[in-house]
């Protein structure tokens, strides 16, 4: 499967929806999505990555380099991921540590509001 | 033994293929398939790699992939050309407490061989000047569903 990609703002948050393959081929797409919307000034991203059905360490590469740009604006990008085959490949690398991860868009939304 | 091989051109494009392809002979060769998803992603991690790698250094040579069913074990073996030292040296340097502050390279060479050996059952990592070769195995059915 493809990676087909949307996204829109609610309040201060941008939820950015991923569906389908993101590796070496699909990857650069979510990159300059990501890029677009930082640079449009959206500093608070929620990825939402429950219609994921692979996600490889280029992926990765691309989420954290998002959320080095959003950082550099004070900024946050959080995942929404409960499948656990993509839960483990974070786990693996250790970035669990490094991104929230929530069980829900409405979940996300709340913690987002809690830490405004 | 029965060995399918399968060389491709380093096009990001072509490591879906290897993985379907990866993945439809571990399923014949009789691996669990609770096991498949890490096949994919094990695979498709080394694919990458190879990849980018051929495409920073050698990027008319093509990538070659082995799948070998072994006395009970699904093998593959992901043999590129391009020089890997450097890339360890990479590797050595990163560091996964900080990826934030790694370069975008780095990390993903690292992130993507930390996935391998996370997921795959045995693996061995053999950098050289003349490429890199990356074994790795899971366990199979002694006598498989069918023949590769």
């Amino acid at each position: 499967m493809d990676l087909k990609l949307d996204h829109h703002s609610e309040d201060r948050l941008t939820i950015v929806e991923v569906e389908g393959e993101i590796d070496v081929y699909t990857a650069p797409r979510l990159r300059e999505l990501l890029i677009d919307l930082v640079n449009k000034g959206n500093f608070h991203l929620l990825v939402n990555m429950e219609k994921v059905d692979f996600l490889d360490s280029t992926g990765l590469g691309v989420l954290v380099g998002g959320l080095k740009r959003v950082r550099a604006h004070d900024g946050s990008l959080e995942l929404v991921c409960t499948q656990e085959r993509i839960l483990k490949i974070f786990r693996i690398t250790g970035l669990t540590k490094v991104f929230g991860i929530y069980a829900s868009v409405e979940e996300a939304k709340e913690a987002h509001g809690r830490d405004k | 033994m029965a060995t399918v091989e399968l060389t491709f051109s380093a096009l990001p494009a072509h490591v879906r293929t290897a993985r379907l392809v990866a993945t439809a002979i571990a399923r014949r060769t009789g691996v669990e398939e609770s096991l498949l998803d890490e096949v994919r992603l094990a695979v498709g991690e080394a694919c990458s790699r190879a990849v980018e790698a051929h495409r920073l250094h050698c990027p008319v040579e093509p990538i070659r992939i082995e799948l070998r069913d072994d006395l009970g074990r699904f093998e593959v073996t992901v043999t590129d050309s391009a020089p890997s030292d450097e890339l360890e040296q990479e590797r050595e340097l990163l560091r996964f407490d900080d990826p934030l502050g790694q370069l975008p390279d780095t990390l993903m060479t690292g992130f993507g061989i930390a996935v391998i050996v996370g997921l795959a059952d045995d693996v061995q990592v053999y950098p050289s000047q003349k490429g890199m070769r990356i074994r790795m195995s899971w366990p199979a059915a002694t006598n498989g569903l069918s023949p590769v």
